[in-house]
């Protein structure tokens, strides 16, 4: 469990958020009225049971899905006030993901893969490999720069999108069940990465997770149900009582 | 991304190889069979190609370079006396039977020139001599001739005979000594070009009433060819073409009154239909099978412009690829069928242009299919 001090700024500010799939009898309302919020420098983990809503409120924080009502605040902008051409533009500058599946792309290398937020920010080729080099000395693998994902284990993998995630120094980290696809050992290693990466105290991890085992390295956590927030666990004790609870 | 772009194609090789196989096999059916088909239409203005005469003059109801729709022998005289033009001369042309020293017929398209001009006779021969025409009994034949006269010929002891120069055929029971070799373009007919002079060639050929073919004519400097047509036309109520006119004339006849268009036709339709369709179905399976990989893409902020690039610079690069295979198999096989001597061929600049346009809207069409779809898709599916 973390120990590191409480943050203060709010990164993330979400305010009575609605989100409904489908019309009249199909209609489904699968977030209701929502109060969310992250702070810079914190792990903020988004638990509940399948379909509670909280992918959904990932997607909506993460800017690629809009909320039918509610105020979505990212970095102090305001989400819902942009084109969908300035989200994108937000995203590519100011988000990183990490995907359960991961995501990579199997035909590119593995420092190309990680090179892509910056590609797609319009670096040069050349700079992007080299940034996406020191990015994969930071997740701890460089020497698996010339590797194809499909040549990687799990864990290996999930250390690539992490660095794919940090390559372009987003300030907002978006985590959809980064340990679902590992076993316990690699998907500790993966937390506890990610854990380092959040101590940055202009950055925000927001993990979306089901897996009890990583709830430890959590700052605070948000519980879901039936599309709603069900209670903000604030401290160490909370959370860990959660942990041994969930075991 | 371009090159990422690239990468993730070029990295799905079944696909890859399954696109270009697609786009290779369209651009080979749309190359060689129009050309096959060009080659066709060459060789019903054969007659044209190797007179290289300006004017024809012939019946008014005549279409084409084979239709044999005889005039006058006074008819060349009327043509001389039009203001204008400057000389006129007789031309026979018939498909005959004619029969070889081992007593076999084979079918020759006989030419009958104007013995005191020779005009109309082939640029170029390759053995003998023209004035050699003008005596008695003889004719020049060409290298497809002499290969169609030689089929099945044996010296005494048994060995295969080459006919050549000083050897004797019958055209119609009339004996014809070989005094020479042109090198012509071939005939629509198939038969070898048999030239000789007019007064001979009516001789050889069936009598009927009226025996001359066509006029070959040419006009005084200073005036166009179209020109002196005009007046040829209006003066003797004879139809008089440019060669260029007459070209034109004999392959819309061809395109209009036989089956060869539409054969042809319809296999470079299918080709460019297996084409869109084998490149359209590939590229779709290619893009939802990187649907996920795209969506994350758009996660991390590439824009619908950036993917729409990078989808249509990889279907742009297959179809190119394709092409650039597609063209050199049909180069090389054409070359085969040229060496070969069977089939007319002849491509023309216009068509590989117009294979590469198709080639691109197939590509295009593919890239577009792909396009709607990846912009279609939520970014949001990569957290499903």
């Amino acid at each position: 469990m973390s120990d590191s001090p409480l943050p203060s700024r709010p990164a993330i500010t979400v305010r009575q958020l609605d989100k409904s799939f489908g019309e009249g009898d199909a209609r489904i309302d699968v977030l209701k009225r929502v109060d969310f919020s992250a702070c810079e420098g914190e792990m903020m983990f988004l638990v509940g049971p399948s379909g509670c809503g909280k992918t959904t409120l990932l997607s909506i924080i993460a800017g690629t899905l809009a909320g039918d009502a509610g105020e979505i605040d990212v970095l102090g902008q305001s989400l819902p006030r942009l084109t969908r051409a300035e989200v994108t533009a937000f995203r590519a500058r100011h988000v990183g993901f990490v995907f359960q599946q991961f995501n990579l792309i199997p035909t590119l290398t593995v420092q190309e893969n990680v090179a892509v937020p910056l590609l797609i920010q319009g670096a040069p080729m050349r700079t992007a490999l080299a940034r996406a080099q020191e990015s994969l000395a930071r997740v701890g693998i460089p020497e698996k720069a010339r590797e194809y994902p499909g040549r990687l284990s799990g864990g290996q993998q999930q250390r690539v999108a992490i660095a794919r995630a940090l390559v372009h120094e987003p300030r907002v980290i978006i985590c959809d069940e980064p340990t679902a696809s590992l076993d316990r050992e690699n998907g500790q290693r993966v937390m506890a990465l990610l854990r380092d990466v959040a101590r940055d105290p202009r950055r925000c991890v927001v993990v979306v997770t089901h897996d009890p085992r990583t709830y430890p390295f959590a700052d605070r956590m948000s519980e879901m149900e039936d599309g709603r927030i069900l209670r903000v666990l604030q401290t160490p004790a909370e959370i860990g009582a959660a942990h041994t609870e969930k075991l | 991304m371009i090159r990422l772009a690239l990468k993730m194609l070029f990295g799905d090789r079944g696909k890859y190889l399954l696109l270009v196989s697609g786009l290779t096999f369209s651009t080979l059916l749309m190359t060689q069979f129009p050309s096959v088909f060009c080659g066709l239409m060459t060789w019903t203005y054969a007659n044209m190609f190797n007179s290289r005469a300006h004017l024809w003059v012939m019946d008014p109801k005549a279409e084409q370079s084979l239709d044999s729709k005889p005039l006058r022998d006074t008819d060349v005289n009327r043509v001389r006396s039009v203001a204008g033009v400057a000389w006129a001369a007789p031309y026979f042309q018939g498909t005959l039977q004619a029969r070889m020293p081992d007593g076999n017929f084979k079918l020759v398209t006989l030419v009958g020139l104007d013995a005191s001009t020779l005009a109309g006779a082939p640029a170029l021969l390759l053995q003998g001599s023209l004035d050699e025409l003008r005596l008695p009994n003889t004719i020049i034949t060409d290298e497809f001739g002499l290969d169609r006269f030689s089929e099945g010929q044996q010296n005494p002891d048994g060995s295969p005979r080459r006919i050549g120069i000083g050897d004797i055929i019958e055209i119609n029971d009339r004996e014809a000594r070989i005094v020479g070799v042109a090198k012509t373009r071939r005939s629509f007919t198939g038969g070898p070009f048999v030239f000789t002079t007019y007064d001979r060639a009516v001789l050889y050929a069936p009598q009927q009433r009226k025996m001359l073919t066509f006029i070959l004519a040419a006009g005084e400097p200073g005036l166009t060819d179209e020109e002196v047509c005009r007046r040829i036309a209006a003066e003797t109520g004879l139809r008089a073409l440019t060669e260029e006119e007459f070209r034109w004339s004999t392959i819309w006849w061809y395109v209009r009154n036989t089956g060869i268009p539409f054969a042809i036709g319809s296999i470079v339709l299918i080709g460019a239909i297996v084409g869109m369709l084998i490149a359209a179905q590939t590229f779709h399976a290619f893009v939802l099978e990187n649907l996920r990989n795209f969506a994350a893409l758009k996660a991390m902020g590439a824009s619908n412009g950036r993917l729409t690039a990078m989808l249509a610079v990889q279907s742009l690069t297959t179809g190119l690829i394709g092409y650039g295979i597609g063209a050199g198999v049909a180069s090389v096989v054409l070359r085969f069928f040229v060496r070969l001597g069977k089939v007319g061929v002849y491509t023309p600049w216009q068509l590989p242009v117009a294979v590469l346009g198709v080639v691109i809207l197939i590509s295009g069409f593919s890239a577009i299919l792909g396009i709607i779809r990846v912009t279609r898709t939520e970014p949001a599916i990569v957290f499903r």
